[in-house]
């Protein structure tokens, strides 16, 4: 058993990072998330770690991509606007093959839009959010005990794969405390980091990380080395969590802070002898399309829940059969129509009886 | 090849590469300069050189030491991540262009001296866009014709050449800032003097070390090798003065 602690989404995230072996740490102060930046701030300091309060976030994902290039694990954290201004470099990682984690605690609505929670992201990360032909593996905990694990397995799947890889947390999930265990988790070893420079040339050969293809064939052997990754990470990462699905006739699929509620709907529905099921994707990339495609052999109905105007419920369309129906019950059911408030566990079981019942 | 070899020798940080460089471009002696620096300090094995985006980071690729190549204008801050990731050990260096640095990179430089980095800062400074075909650049002198002032640049329309290394200067936590050219071998020898200050300002620990250097980008302005050289001896360097602006032993 590890340690018990009473902490919030944001700071089990840098808790993680510590139990991770990360040391470094670059960004720039932006709510919600400031919690996971004042907590390196003061905990890197006293174990010789390196905390950069950077100009911008552009400079933050430049300093990760400086700092991961030398094989340290390297980290960063911001909110969406923020998280915008990262994708050049994101993008940049994924074409020089440099692991490294970045979390975006997602605020609401485009541009500025507010500091409240929201799941507007979901597109944004999952398709790409920068440019050219990428993908990063991206991990959406529910609950501040995943916040913390989640982190450890985002290091570890960036060194496997020599790839930077995304947590999407929210203003819900990062404020909210719970009691969760602290505890290392153990995962099987990653590749020696030879490619990484500042080592000293103990061979002799210099070490280039280089995120463009400026030699004929070098974006078309690229292109073959990195498909096969993706490909990998498809079979080996795929991971999402299931209830009820043995006998469901109606299969909520939700992901991250909304999973929670959607779970206490399907909790009253079938308190209610409702045969409900419920899907939550864990990682949204890659997404669980094989699960959802099978599923829809005997389900006919799913209802999407999401707090957005409608961005999960494109994959979930995409994954099931053509006689399954796709619902979707997204940000306007929230019970206060403003910049903040969520959709309530209520709104979600009424829904599931008025499509159940249809 | 063999010939030049012989008749200038080739420093050890420099591979038996051919370069990319336009003739008369000096970008290439640039590099060859770096890599003289650093053979002469003896700082190859514990180098990473970042390179910008532009013509003037090609010569990556015959430096032999380790290297990150960064996005447009942001390699004081991969720079910034290498550097404090090994803890001051290694000796870190940026290579940048006047579009890379003085445009869409101002703010990540100015954000590195501001922080009192201790990195070094090689800014080659050619009056304007080489790679994407000899576009304005914060540096173009006034008049200048450029394929995006067409009518030469007009002060009231796209404002006035900025002096990168006066600038630098201003900042505490620069140790050394200087502009040198490349116009004669008097120049080049200076040029290698103000280069070894720079890297050793930082391997003192002391600050930024910046060395502005400017240079001839003979296709965009036009010009044949011989008369790009001249260009920026008549109008280069009257805009932009040759000197040392900052050189201190401490922060004071
Ligand atoms: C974000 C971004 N914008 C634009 C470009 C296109 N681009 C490549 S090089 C360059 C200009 C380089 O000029 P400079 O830094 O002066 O280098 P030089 O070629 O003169 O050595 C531009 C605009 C780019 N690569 N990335
Ligand atoms: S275009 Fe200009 S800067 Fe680029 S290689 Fe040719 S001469 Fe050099
Ligand atoms: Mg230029």
């Amino acid at each position: 058993m590890g340690e018990q602690a009473f902490i919030s989404g944001n700071e089990a995230i840098g808790y993680g990072a510590l139990y991770a072996g990360c040391k470094h740490f670059f960004a720039y102060p932006i709510t919600p998330q400031n919690e996971i930046m004042e907590f390196f701030a003061s905990e890197l300091p006293k174990r010789g770690g390196v905390f950069v309060q950077t100009e911008s976030e552009t400079a933050s994902a430049n300093m990760v991509y400086g700092a991961a290039s030398t094989g340290v694990r390297a980290m960063t954290s911001s909110s969406s606007t923020g998280f915008s201004l990262m994708q050049e470099a994101i993008s940049a990682m994924a074409a020089a093959q440099v692991p490294c984690v970045i979390v975006n605690v997602q605020r609401g609505g485009p541009g500025g839009g507010t500091t409240q929670t929201s799941q507007m992201d979901y597109l944004q990360v999952t398709k790409g959010g920068g440019h050219g032909d990428y993908h990063t593996i991206v991990l959406s905990p529910s609950f501040v005990q995943e916040a913390f694990d989640f982190v450890q397995l985002a290091f570890y799947l960036a060194d496997k794969y020599r790839h930077p890889t995304i947590i999407l947390s929210d203003a819900l999930l990062g404020q909210m405390m719970e009691s969760i265990e602290m505890r290392k988790l153990e995962f099987t070893p990653v590749p020696e980091k030879d490619w990484a420079v500042g080592l000293g040339r103990k061979d002799g050969q210099r070490r280039m990380i280089f995120p463009g293809f400026v030699v004929g064939s070098m974006l078309r052997e690229y292109l073959v080395a990195v498909s096969k990754k993706y490909e990998q990470m498809k079979e080996k990462e795929t991971r999402y969590d299931t209830r009820g699905l043995e006998d469901a006739e109606l299969v909520l699929v939700s992901f991250g802070s909304t999973a929670r509620a959607a779970l206490e709907a399907f909790l009253m529905a079938r308190e209610e002898g409702m045969r409900v099921g419920m899907i939550r994707p864990i990682t949204l990339w890659p997404f669980p399309y094989q699960i959802i495609k099978e599923t829809s052999h005997k389900v006919k109905k799913f209802l999407v829940v999401e707090d957005n105007l409608g961005q999960m419920v494109e994959d979930v369309t995409a994954a099931v059969t053509e006689q399954a129906q796709v619902y979707h019950l997204g940000i306007l059911a929230r019970h206060l129509p403003g910049p903040s408030g969520l959709i309530l566990p209520q709104t979600i079981y009424e829904e599931v009886k008025k499509i159940y019942g249809k | 090849m063999e010939n030049r070899e012989l008749l200038a020798g080739r420093p050890k940080t420099v591979l038996p590469i051919p370069h990319l460089y336009c003739p008369g471009c000096h970008h290439g002696s640039v590099f060859r300069l770096i890599a003289e620096t650093m053979d002469e300090l003896g700082i190859q094995d514990k180098t990473i050189g970042c390179v910008g985006v532009g013509c003037h980071a090609f010569g990556f690729m015959f430096l032999d030491i380790d290297l990150v190549s960064c996005l447009h204008g942001r390699a004081p801050a991969v720079a910034t991540g290498i550097k404090r990731s090994l803890y001051g050990k290694p000796i870190v260096f940026t290579v940048q262009g006047d579009g890379d640095l003085a445009a869409i990179g101002m703010g990540t430089i100015m954000n590195a001296v501001i922080r009192g980095e201790k990195l070094t800062t090689i800014f080659c400074n050619n009056a304007g866009y080489g790679t994407t075909g000899g576009q304005l650049a914060p540096t173009t002198l006034l008049d200048q014709k450029t394929t995006t002032t067409p009518y030469g640049r007009n002060a009231e329309l796209e404002g006035y050449p900025v002096h990168v290394a006066e600038l630098i200067a201003t900042f505490k936590g620069v140790a050394y800032s200087a502009r040198c050219s490349l116009t004669s071998r008097a120049e080049y020898n200076r040029a290698a003097k103000a280069m070894k200050k720079a890297f050793q300002k930082q391997i003192e620990g002391i600050g930024y070390g910046f060395v502005e250097i400017l240079e001839a980008c003979p296709s965009t302005l036009k010009l044949s090798p011989k008369d790009a050289l001249r260009w920026v001896e008549s109008h280069m360097m009257e805009e932009y003065p040759l000197g040392e602006f900052k050189d201190i032993d401490s922060i004071p």
